[in-house]
């Protein structure tokens, strides 16, 4: 029997506000333990919460982009459990009245080759809902350790339907989530410090079968890399269960990503007994359709809509659009470069491979150096551009520029200015030159005459290393035609 | 002027003495601390005094005083708070063992508002443990006796914040009141005591009880004294977000205002069976004096009365079972000795940690929002409680005020109702309806049944129109006074 | 629901819930006594709610909130003041079972 995985996710993402969700507490990542905590935050007898204006926008923000209905009013309620990493024993979170329902996030699913596009479909969400984040505990071997920095924090759920069938739908679905969440500047969604997390429920049955099979919900995906593996892994290990008759129990379980095993987690007694209800200290949330369309005019163009205007209104192939899109500021770059040198196609090839190159190298402590922080700006890129265009420079030429563009910061017409790299156009030296080069060859000159047309190459070489490469190609290949017929 | 005769005073004479340099702040504050260090061994309304402290901030205000600087009408009128409202340094316990060793980091509003006023705070008050109950005997600290009787209890939970007005400890005290813990203990002690209108006064750093329910209010001798104390409290807070925004009106001037003719409405269903008859003639009384002030008596109908309390109690239980999760031995309360592992020490902590009446009521709340419960507990309570808002809103379309008595019965023994949960929950019977619909209430003094012990009347007002509360509730006091009577302890 | 069912509750089930550990006599003296006081609340039952919204608060606004501005956290000392137990600026908790 053939089987096929039926998954829903859960991701968590960390809003990128200056404090928290219910008080004024900075939210930061990195700081000394505990740091970060007021008597709201330790959950102090008679703190209050307060709402973060800025955390319910964001919200909106993320609805409108993913294509959600925006709740007219949602309102917020307390899920109680006890867990040392809350401070108050309930977490303030939306349960029957969410900001945003609905929606759907556009996926791409990897091409046959690298340079060729796979095919899209939208994966349908359920809601979305806005909460606060609890602290970290790090476990020691006889005990386990505090630490509320994180606690508070405004964190976001985006709950999918059971809409993804693979692994590699997964690693696509939270691939182009966290690009379009970075592009709206929601959060910059880094798992390694916990702004982004996901949980899996997962379940297979029969192909071919309408119900779902039991459901398992799978914890502790920390990377992109841990999330695609450990969805892998057990939509094998329940097939293999199926297979041998064995039954799957719903139940929580936990990704080992050293072992790549997935473990059952000790059940909670009665975890799922939350006691929801409306939270008392705080008043609901009423959006309206004017403060709806203010945030809508904020909105960025979404990463795979830029892609398709890469591809209709400026032609570029797929492997450009493909490194380009997925990074913001990358396509800002190019965008204004382009404008300037109206010339896509070159643009695009020096963003993605040229100044890509150079960021990298700046590498420090693992990151490159940021695009905003690039020495060679959108309009010295786009004047080098031009300059070869025009003819002014050769290729060559430009190619040796950039990096000394990327060291110094100056604009490629000052560089060549000092260095006198403009291309040498006049007839008179091209002649001599040229001349020169087939005495000093004879051989080539021959074999040219003799009707081997690739031997005059050897000749343009010298010419061009006579030059350093500023003689005007074109007028070189006239000038060797003329000379040796 | 001997500390004896100091502590009789008002405020209101308290403040015309120090403005006319007759007395220091220093001399008030010390008689008062001289009259609990006398009276408090039998009272116990104290669970914490800084007697230093307390006498540094007197200095202060007089240092103040002579350089022009006072803050106010009650800068160096000393208060004490029941052991709820957080003060900066100062323990917390709110009558708990499990916050035996708490020290609050932070002021709440309420505190910094009296600060701001320069009123001398000293000293935490006893009460029901975490302010659940009625008779103060469900502190960990041991109860607090009514100074009118010792035998007797002073009512609850804020006991201790009546019983040392009563008694002559402080002028002037906080409480705080989620089903009449404040209306009721103020009854049972012969004192003033009001709960204002859901919203009026900041809860930010108050440990809460229930917090749909909860409001702080002012003690005093007299309803002028209560308005004094209500106009510092009072007012919008940006840290409670359920705190209304509201211009607060200078209380303790308008009600001098002469009053108009008005109507008054007496709820027959607070009038029926279950009223004590001494209760009744004192009401009555009370009833004939606004009549005879011009005032129009009418009889009205509040048929969802006897919901209030299966209401009260679902809301009020299940809000508290999620306000009290956190008091669990991790960050600041006190941690069982016997816990091995995390689920160990939630549950230990709080089982010993916590008193009787506080796990009763926890368990009954998570109940009531258990899977399962939810639509028959909570929301069905919710839903009636929009019921009880509308009876209240039906009545306050035909009168001003809504007159009852406050406790069905005068002071009762110790442990006369404390393994009977629901007769001790019916004593709140003519209270608790008020916090659900949210509306200001003054318990006044009206008298004594004939073994001494004080009798209290109820006046309810309109939303947000603690003026005119505050205004006919002096009407009567001051012709009557009976919050000025000393109890013969003294 | 029928009366039964909401006139007595799973005693164990719900203080495990709460988290709050009684002895044998708390349970059985409270057993006894919320069984009374959940038969008291039958009048509860009894009242028609068809078409009645919930009261959440007793003056409903909305939209109350704060503009994204950070102010001081606690120092270290006040958020460690009251803690039992700690170390390395941390609270000390008896070994999480990881579940
Ligand atoms: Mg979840
Ligand atoms: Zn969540």
């Amino acid at each position: 029997m053939k089987y096929e995985a039926v998954i829903g996710l859960e991701v968590h993402v960390q809003l990128d506000t200056k404090s928290k969700m219910f008080t004024r507490v900075p939210c930061g990542f990195g700081r000394e333990p505990n740091s970060l905590t007021d008597c709201v935050v330790l959950g102090l007898p008679g703190a209050l919460p307060v709402m973060n204006y800025e955390a319910i926008e964001k919200s909106i923000k993320v609805g409108l982009l993913l294509g959600c209905d925006i709740a007219e009013t949602c309102k917020w309620d307390r899920k109680n459990y006890f867990y040392p990493d809350m401070p108050k024993n309930y977490q303030i979170s939306q349960f029957d009245q969410p900001i945003c329902l609905g929606g759907e996030v556009e996926i791409e699913m990897p091409g046959e080759t690298p340079a060729v596009m796979g095919k899209h479909r939208n994966v349908q969400l359920t809601r979305i809902h806005l909460e606060e984040d609890v602290g970290k505990l790090t476990h020691y071997e006889k005990d386990s350790l505090v630490d509320y920095n994180r606690a508070g924090s405004p964190l976001l759920e985006i709950v999918s339907e059971p809409d993804l069938f693979s692994p590699e739908e997964v690693f696509a679905y939270l691939t182009s989530l966290r690009n379009s969440l970075v592009y709206a500047g929601i959060s910059a969604c880094d798992m390694e410090k916990g702004q982004l997390r996901c949980d899996a429920n997962i379940s297979v049955r029969p192909e071919g079968q309408q119900e779902l099979g039991t459901k398992v919900e799978l914890k502790n995906l920390n990377t992109i890399s841990g999330v695609k593996n450990g969805v892998e892994y057990e939509i094998k290990r329940q097939i293999r269960a199926l297979e041998k008759g064995e039954e799957i129990f719903q139940e929580t379980r936990r990704w080992n990503p050293e072992q790549k095993y997935t473990t059952p987690m000790r059940s909670k007694e009665m975890a799922h007994d939350y006691r929801y209800f409306p939270d008392p200290d705080l008043m609901p949330v009423k959006i309206n359709k004017d403060w709806v369309e203010k945030i809508k005019k904020e909105l960025p163009e979404k990463p795979f809509d830029k892609q398709r205007r890469f591809f209709q209104e400026m032609s570029l192939p797929y492997s450009i659009t493909s490194a380009l899109c997925p990074d913001l500021a990358l396509c800002n770059f190019f965008e204004k470069a382009n404008k300037l040198a109206n010339n896509p196609q070159k643009i695009a090839n020096w963003v993605v491979n040229d100044l890509q190159r150079e960021l990298s190298s700046k590498k420090t402590d693992d990151f490159q150096l940021p695009i905003d922080q690039s020495p060679v700006s959108p309009q010295n890129l786009a004047e080098l551009v031009m300059l070869i265009e025009k003819g002014s420079i050769s290729n060559n030429v430009g190619k040796e520029l950039f990096p000394e563009m990327f060291s110094t910061g100056k604009p490629p017409s000052e560089l060549v200015k000092e260095k006198g790299l403009e291309v040498k156009s006049d007839q008179g030296e091209i002649d001599s030159i040229c001349t020169q080069a087939i005495e000093e060859d004879q051989d080539a000159a021959e074999k040219f005459r003799g009707g081997k047309e690739g031997a005059i190459n050897a000749l343009k070489g010298r010419v061009m290393k006579a030059t350093r490469g500023q003689a005007n190609p074109k007028l070189v290949d006239q000038t060797l035609r003329r000379l040796l017929s | 002027m001997s500390s004896i005769e100091i502590v009789d005073n008002t405020v209101s004479q308290l403040s015309l003495l120090l403005s006319e340099k007759k007395l220091s702040s220093f001399e008030i504050t010390q008689a008062f601390i001289d009259q609990t260090n006398r009276v408090d061994d039998r009272v116990h309304a104290f669970l914490h005094l800084d007697e230093k402290n307390f006498l540094k901030q007197a200095e202060e205000s007089d240092e103040r005083r002579k350089n022009g600087k006072t803050k106010g009408k009650l800068d160096g009128i000393p208060i004490a708070l029941k052991d709820v409202i957080s003060v900066e340094g100062q323990p917390l316990t709110a009558a708990s063992k499990i916050l035996e060793n708490y020290i609050s980091p932070y002021d709440a509003t309420v505190t910094r508002k009296l600060k701001d006023a320069g009123v001398i705070i000293g000293g935490r008050l006893n009460l029901d443990e975490f302010a659940m109950g009625s008779s103060t005997e469900n502190s960990a600290f041991g109860p607090t006796h009514n100074p009118w009787n010792l035998d007797c209890v002073p009512g609850g939970s804020s006991g201790g914040s009546s019983a040392a007005v009563a008694a002559r400890e402080v002028p002037i005290s906080l409480g705080s009141d989620t089903g009449g813990s404040i209306r009721q203990p103020a009854s049972l002690c012969g004192v003033v005591g009001m709960k204002p209108t859901y919203g009026m006064v900041s809860r930010f750093g108050l440990a809460a009880f229930a917090s749909s329910l909860d409001q702080i209010g002012p003690f005093g001798k007299t309803v002028k004294d209560v308005s004094l104390l209500l106009e510092i409290i009072s007012g919008h807070d940006p840290l409670d977000s359920t705190s209304f925004p509201r211009e607060v009106p200078a209380y303790g001037s308008l009600i001098e205002d002469k009053l108009e003719p008005s109507v008054i409405g007496l709820p027959k269903e607070f009038f029926g069976e279950g009223m004590d008859q001494e209760v009744r003639d004192s009401v009555d009384k009370v009833i004939d004096f606004y009549r005879e002030q011009g005032h129009k008596i009418i009889e009205v109908s509040l048929p969802t009365t006897e919901l209030s309390i299966p209401v009260y109690y679902m809301i009020a239980t299940a809000e508290a079972s999620s306000n009290l999760a956190r008091y669990d031995g991790i960050r600041y309360t006190s941690r069982s000795k016997y816990s091995e592992n995390a689920i160990d020490v939630y549950a230990k902590s709080r089982g010993e940690g916590f008193g009787e009446e506080v796990k009763r009521r926890c368990i009954l709340g998570a109940y009531g929002l258990s899977s399962g419960y939810y639509d028959a507990f909570y929301l069905r309570a919710q839903k009636t409680r929009t019921l009880i808002r509308e009876d209240f809103n039906r009545v306050f379309d035909e009168v001003d005020t809504i007159l009852t008595p406050t406790s069905p019965t005068p002071a009762f023994k110790f442990g006369e109702k404390s393994d009977d949960p629901i007769s001790m929950y019916l004593s709140d019977i003519y209270t608790i309806s008020t916090n659900l619909a949210g509306l200001p209430a003054i318990s006044v003094p009206c008298g004594f049944t004939k073994n001494r012990l004080p009798i209290g009347m109820q006046l309810i007002g309109k939303a947000f129109h603690e003026s005119e509360l505050l205004s006919i509730a002096h009407a009567y006091d001051r012709e009557h006074n009976f919050g000025c009577e000393s109890p013969q302890l003294v | 629901m029928n009366e039964s069912e909401t006139n007595s509750m799973d005693i164990d089930y719900v203080s495990n819930l709460a988290r709050i550990e009684l002895t044998v006599d708390e349970k059985e003296k409270f057993r006894g006594q919320l069984g009374d006081v959940l038969k008291y609340f039958q009048k509860l039952q009894k009242v028609d709610v068809e078409g009645v919204e919930p009261t959440a608060h007793a003056f409903p606004r909305y939209n109350v909130w704060d503009e994204d501005s950070p102010k001081e956290p606690y120092n270290i000392d006040q958020v460690m003041m009251n803690a039992p137990q700690s170390r390395n600026n941390q609270i000390v908790v008896p070994k999480v079972v990881e579940d």
